[in-house]
């Protein structure tokens, strides 16, 4: 569904990513991790067409995103600090989305019911705490049924019944056969999400596996467990 | 586009800054027209106010608006949106509401006192202005991603415009006062909006004699219907090519 090919991207002298090579397909949940700074985010962002990369293409659907918008209409992006304008209420951001996507079929409110957002619909955005304000972004993120969600550490400064009622609604999304990214720093969060996982490091792809796969080979029962026991072994 | 402009023109109408700005600029002009009974005077004290006040809020209010709307514009981003529509939207939604802040405080009270020409004058100028100084700070915003360097940005623009350009014509025409340089004067002061603005309304209060000779050079430049015509030109083109400028950096730009 998405095929990454030979993206490299510098921020001024700094390299983020490194002749990356990636073919994500539909039905995936695929981990993005990595340590800080290893070109997640601008992965991420380049695929949304926020980041544009110095060279290499990104095809959506077998076509070249550059120059393109009509793609993201298939994605849904939950952004890892999500700010809105100060005065704007939940009701308002909402409705602009909706007014900026401008289609037609039902949208998928189940989140929406789920956080009971419409009791506070009224509320200004520079008065939500920082959980809320996720639970915000992960309603926009999933309002439109997209065929590619893209969540970026989508449960940080979520409540822990928050945070189960997210988890369900990516599997459940992933049962639909969307393709889904998720980037998260706590690997156990991604314990039975993750179908994939992709390990960067330096802006370079280290591994891109199957977890079953992974848990086979390095003998574990857990991702991280898997991860580590990798990691150690490619060090030695 | 609307649909943004929209939701941003109802986001920026409730900030307590803007609403603040519109007040003090109608303190300040009723209080103007209120303690001097000759109307040219007035206008005159009040002109100099909005010549300083309007571009410093402007610039410094758009400036810090768009960098605190960095996440929400990597929001629409994601959105099936073109950029250049949400540049668009975002410049139309901070022109609109100083305009609007503009209309109010100062709008409001010059219609009220002063001759309808003038009053009109200085309504379209300082509207133009307000939008001017929201391109000026569109641009400054582009230019760098940090944010306190921005601001730093826009202030030097600010204090260039509003200030230092007069002390350099001036300095020009004392330095160059042995030849005929006021034609050049005049095509210098194009190179202001500020004092493009400054200009318009002094001829329409028919105080250019006061100006010497450079005045009645002005006069003959601007004083007809042409001259009007090519300020507001000029006035337009001040917004016109810092936007675009900006505009061509945003589409390009990694956020």
């Amino acid at each position: 569904m998405i095929t990454i090919k030979n993206i490299s991207k510098q921020f001024g002298r700094l390299p983020a990513l490194n002749n990356l090579n990636l073919e994500l397909r539909q039905g995936e949940c695929i981990a993005l991790i990595g340590p800080n700074g290893c070109g997640k985010t601008t992965l991420i962002k380049s695929i949304l067409g926020m980041v544009l990369p110095n060279e290499g293409t990104i095809l959506f659907n077998e076509k070249d995103i550059r120059n393109d918008n009509e793609y993201r209409r298939s994605i849904g992006y939950m952004p890892q600090i999500g700010r809105y304008p100060e005065n704007m209420t939940v009701g308002q951001v909402i409705d602009m989305i909706k007014g900026i996507r401008n289609s037609d079929e039902q949208t998928d409110e189940e989140l929406y019911d789920q956080f009971e957002i419409g009791n506070m619909l009224h509320k200004k955005m520079r008065t939500l705490s920082g959980g809320t304000t996720q639970k915000v972004s992960a309603v926009l993120a999933f309002l439109f049924s997209p065929k590619v969600l893209i969540l970026d550490e989508p449960t940080a400064g979520l409540d822990p019944i928050a945070s189960e009622i997210l988890k369900n609604k990516i599997i459940k999304a992933k049962s639909k056969g969307c393709l889904i990214l998720i980037t998260s720093h706590l690997l156990s969060e991604l314990e039975g999400v993750a179908s994939q996982v992709i390990y960067m490091q330096d802006g370079k792809l280290i591994f891109h596996q199957d977890v079953k796969a992974l848990k086979t080979a390095t003998g574990q029962d857990t991702i991280a467990k898997s991860i580590v026991q990798l990691l150690k072994r490619d060090r030695a | 586009m609307r649909r943004i402009l929209k939701y941003v023109i109802l986001d920026i109408i409730k900030n307590k800054t803007i609403i603040a700005y519109t007040i003090m600029l109608a303190l300040f002009s009723w209080g103007t027209f209120a303690l001097e009974d000759n109307v040219s005077k007035s206008l005159l004290s009040l002109l100099n106010i909005i010549l300083l006040i309007v571009p410093l809020m402007s610039v410094l209010f758009a400036t810090i608006y768009v960098y605190n709307s960095s996440e929400f514009i990597e929001l629409l981003v994601s959105q099936p949106v073109k950029r250049s529509k949400i540049w668009n939207a975002l410049f139309t939604g901070l022109s609109i509401s100083l305009i609007i802040a503009y209309l109010v405080g100062a709008g409001i009270p010059l219609l009220l006192f002063s001759d309808t020409g003038t009053a009109l004058i200085m309504i379209a100028a300082g509207s133009l202005l307000s939008a001017i100084f929201v391109a000026v700070a569109f641009l400054s915003s582009i230019i760098t991603r940090d944010k306190a360097k921005g601001i730093g940005i826009s202030i030097m623009l600010w204090l260039y415009f509003s200030l230092l350009f007069d002390g350099l014509v001036l300095f020009l025409f004392f330095q160059f006062s042995d030849y005929p340089i006021e034609k050049i004067v005049v095509l210098l002061s194009a190179l202001s909006p500020v004092d493009l603005f400054r200009i318009l309304v002094l001829l329409q209060l028919d105080i250019s004699d006061m100006m010497g000779y450079a005045g009645a050079v002005f006069e003959k430049f601007f004083g007809n219907q042409w001259g009007l015509l090519i300020s507001f030109t000029l006035l337009a083109l001040w917004i016109i090519i810092p936007f675009y400028l900006s505009l061509k950096k945003f589409k390009k730009k990694n956020l």
